[in-house]
């Protein structure tokens, strides 16, 4: 989660303005709201993704329902392959979000697959390795593409380097599943961060996406997300069908997915003063992590600590892959009380001007005393 | 955005190669997927659609499962009201709740069922989490029994029973069975017949109750029913499950209206309980609601919580906030809470008056028909007794919409449509 300078949650002012206004006002309620979202939330959060212009929007063979979360819009979409369209074989990368994998098994796929996407010498993306891994990858295996910020390494996909990608889907018949968690957070541009999946779109790929405004809206705990469906082209006849079975699993899992935070999701995606104050507060939320990125670096490097850190700030989102091994991160925690996950997953946002001269020298210690 | 002139556009060729692709494989519907039927439409949204459509002035729409004050209009209870006042002026962050919900709010709910010194919560006995409502609740006990229950994994459910019950536990791979409930001929409990199929039940089945205002018929065992029931599931070696999505609703003491599930769990009964704040709170649509698994054992409970959170993270990760705050600071607070008790205790007797309302209307339309289940039945939803072509003829002829097995939603009748109601009723009756 998003932490501010002093390391506290940050509720983002549109948002806490938009709440006074939306409880005190005439039509504000608690009444159920469809099985998969209000019409206005079914618009509106699908545009954010594929973008105003979508033709697959306009032309309705791309549709998207409201979801518990993104969590929730990955399950019922994983759901809605396994149960409904038989897909068996999933790919996640190697490494990913640590709940990708359960949630495509307990939708009902039976294999498991991992694409290599980390590398530790290159501290970046392995990206032979990728594509060797989906070019083996077995016809109708369900794919699971991190649109950006990509967690936990932090390391994107250039524009080359995602057509590539879709020519392999392509030429595999892949199925494409992406799963769209930081809009807005990688380069603090909504447009540009959504840029691999609206070029997909373009291309024709038949799709799912899973979005969540957890981070981006910093709405967290209202668990509001969308699965967006895109057909082929011409196939826009398959909706009714397919949001019958989503309707399905909707009701046999939670009825209708949460009311007040989708409400105020609705009220800044259908204004455009509301997406203006949004869209500063993502520049604030980016431009501090960007900060502490090259504050980071900026220290290692005149330190002199062994190591190039340059994909510090080669690196996007919230979060990073410091590159440091098991033993390395198990000391930092327990000799300098810098915690990150084992598998040496930072998040950023805990950086801040009181703390970033400590962290820097708890990673020179640690890099200098601690070898593999 | 970019778009290349090296785009190659993706024929349509990949798609028809590509058997497994949603719309080609959904285009050879016929041969693949004849098997999977077309959803069943969902009857209770196909009657609002309707009365929306409707230009009659005097339709009334008894269909849907929502209070609605003397003006038929949603009714946010003043409790609820004030909790956000509360909870604005605390400026809470919105930071994910744990997976099983916040432990105060699972706390609050299971005092709230089983009462506030009750020994199960006392002693650790009780694995609660916050669920997506009294639904998300119920999924949670049906992945959580088809994965780890160690008998008969079949439910049995009343006849009849909520029709998104079946739906759940199928979709959770669960098997749904029946046993005798509602008497068409006394629109009343089938005692004899309930006691007779439970008798009949295999061993380590499932069985679900409703634990008041049962849904859709209204019909309730008595206590005294219910202390024999227990017995019976007792010798069988049966598994309650009970789903209370009305404690406080019924009769306007949340006390009373947990008498059941209170007199199993007091009999020793291991239980599953799902509860449901969409209707005794008003929160409909932020989806608060409890699981809660009582064991014998504080290890039982800390293992099968362990299971449960398990099943929860790839569901949704963690549950929503917003609804269960409210509940919390509500059950937290004894003003808050009194101030709750009474608003649903106003709900609870609006409806037990507009019920006599209509029956005594009825009476005075000179309607020759024995109406007492109106007033005998407890809860938001009524069974009439009237069959499909008389439901339809209500429908087209006074323009009162309702669902074809003649129940209504006595939330949908005020003080000022209960004449016509009963004149409609009347006429189509007699």
């Amino acid at each position: 989660a998003y932490r501010d300078e002093d390391g506290e949650p940050w509720v983002l002012p549109v948002v806490l303005d938009l709440e006074k206004k939306l409880v005190q006002s005439v039509t504000y309620n608690h009444e159920y709201i469809l099985f998969l979202g209000t019409d206005s939330f079914k618009t509106l959060a699908p545009r954010l993704i594929l973008g105003e212009e979508s033709p697959a929007l306009r032309t309705g063979r791309a549709f998207g329902v409201q979801t518990v979360s993104g969590t929730s819009a990955l399950r019922v979409g994983a759901e809605l392959l396994a149960r409904y369209y038989n897909y068996t074989t999933f790919y996640i990368s190697d490494p990913t979000w640590d709940n990708h994998e359960l949630t495509f098994l307990y939708a009902g796929f039976s294999t498991s697959r991992k694409y290599r996407y980390w590398d530790p010498v290159k501290r970046g993306v392995d990206f032979e390795g990728l594509i060797e891994d989906l070019r083996e990858a077995p016809e109708n295996s369900v794919i699971v593409l991190q649109l950006c910020a990509h967690n936990p390494t932090g390391c994107d996909l250039t524009k080359k380097q995602w057509t590539e990608v879709a020519d392999v889907m392509q030429e595999r018949k892949l199925f494409t599943f992406f799963d769209a968690a930081y809009q807005g957070l990688a380069s603090g541009n909504l447009e540009e961060d959504a840029w691999a999946v609206r070029y997909f779109a373009d291309r024709g790929f038949e799709m799912l996406i899973a979005q969540t405004f957890s981070k981006n809206m910093g709405l967290y705990g209202e668990r509001i997300g969308c699965l967006t469906v895109v057909l082929a082209k011409g196939r826009s006849e398959d909706a009714t069908n397919i949001l019958s079975q989503l309707t399905l699993i909707a009701r046999a899992t939670y009825i209708s997915p949460p009311k007040y935070g989708a409400e105020i999701v609705t009220a800044v995606l259908s204004d455009p003063e509301l997406m203006e104050e949004w869209k500063k507060c993502l520049r604030v939320m980016v431009d501090r992590v960007l900060s502490m990125r090259s504050g980071l670096r900026e220290r290692l490097e005149k330190m002199e600590t062994p190591g190039d850190w340059e994909y510090i700030t080669n690196q996007i989102g919230m979060f990073s892959f410091l590159g440091l091994t098991p033993r390395q991160v198990e000391y930092i925690r327990i000799k300098h009380h810098v915690h990150m996950l084992s598998n040496g997953r930072a998040n950023m946002c805990g950086l801040n001007d009181k703390n970033i001269d400590k962290v820097a020298e708890a990673i020179h210690d640690t890099v200098t005393k601690v070898h593999d | 955005m970019a778009t290349s002139s090296r785009i190659a556009s993706v024929s349509t060729s990949l798609l028809k190669n590509n058997q497994y692709g949603i719309s080609s494989v959904v285009g050879r519907a016929s041969s693949w997927w004849s098997h999977v039927e077309m959803g069943p439409p969902d009857a209770i949204l196909g009657v609002t659609e309707a009365y929306k459509r409707d230009t009659n002035p005097k339709k009334i729409n008894l269909g849907v499962g929502a209070y609605r004050d003397d003006n038929g209009k949603p009714y946010v209870l003043p409790s609820v009201l004030k909790a956000e006042e509360r909870l604005s002026a605390k400026k809470l962050d919105k930071e994910y709740a744990p997976i099983a919900g916040s432990a105060e709010f699972c706390n609050l709910s299971i005092n709230l069922a089983l009462g506030e010194d009750n020994e199960q919560s006392k002693n650790g006995l009780n694995a609660t989490l916050q669920g997506i409502s009294g639904t998300g609740s119920l999924r949670i006990g049906a992945a959580f029994l088809a994965k780890f229950f160690p008998g008969n994994k079949e439910v049995y459910l009343p006849t009849p029973s909520w029709g998104n019950h079946t739906p759940i536990f199928k979709h959770s791979g669960l098997n749904v069975q029946q046993y005798r409930y509602y008497d068409p001929k006394t629109c009343g409990f089938d005692f004899q017949g309930a006691l007779q199929d439970i008798a009949k039940i295999p061993e380590k089945s499932i069985i679900l109750f409703h634990a008041c205002a049962h849904n859709p018929t209204g019909v309730d065992p008595k206590p005294e029913q219910w202390a024999e029931i227990s017995k019976v599931v007792q010798q069988k070696k049966l598994f309650p499950f009970f789903d209370m999505a009305y404690q406080g609703f019924a009769s306007g003491d949340v006390a009373r209206d947990a008498f059941a599930v209170r007199h199993f769990v007091k009999n020793g009964h291991e239980i599953v309980l799902t509860q449901s704040y969409a209707k005794n709170m008003g929160l409909y649509g932020e989806r608060a609601g409890a699981f809660s698994l009582i064991t014998s054992s504080k290890e039982a409970a800390q293992t099968t919580l362990s299971q449960l959170k398990i099943i929860v993270r790839p569901m949704y990760s963690n549950p929503p906030i917003h609804g269960a705050r409210i509940v919390t600071e509500i059950l937290s607070d004894p003003s808050l809470k009194s101030q709750w008790l009474q608003d649903v205790k106003g709900m609870a007797d609006r409806i037990i008056s507009v019920r006599t309302q209509l029956r005594d209307n009825l009476k005075k339309e000179g309607s020759q028909r024995d109406w007492s289940h109106i007033t005998d039945q407890i809860g938001m939803f009524c069974f009439t007794g009237m069959n499909q072509q008389q439901a339809e003829r209500l429908t087209k002829d006074f323009s009162v919409y309702l669902t074809k097995d003649g129940r209504i939603s006595m939330a949908g009748v005020t003080s000022k449509n209960v004449d016509y109601l009963a004149h409609a009723i009347h006429e189509i009756t007699k």
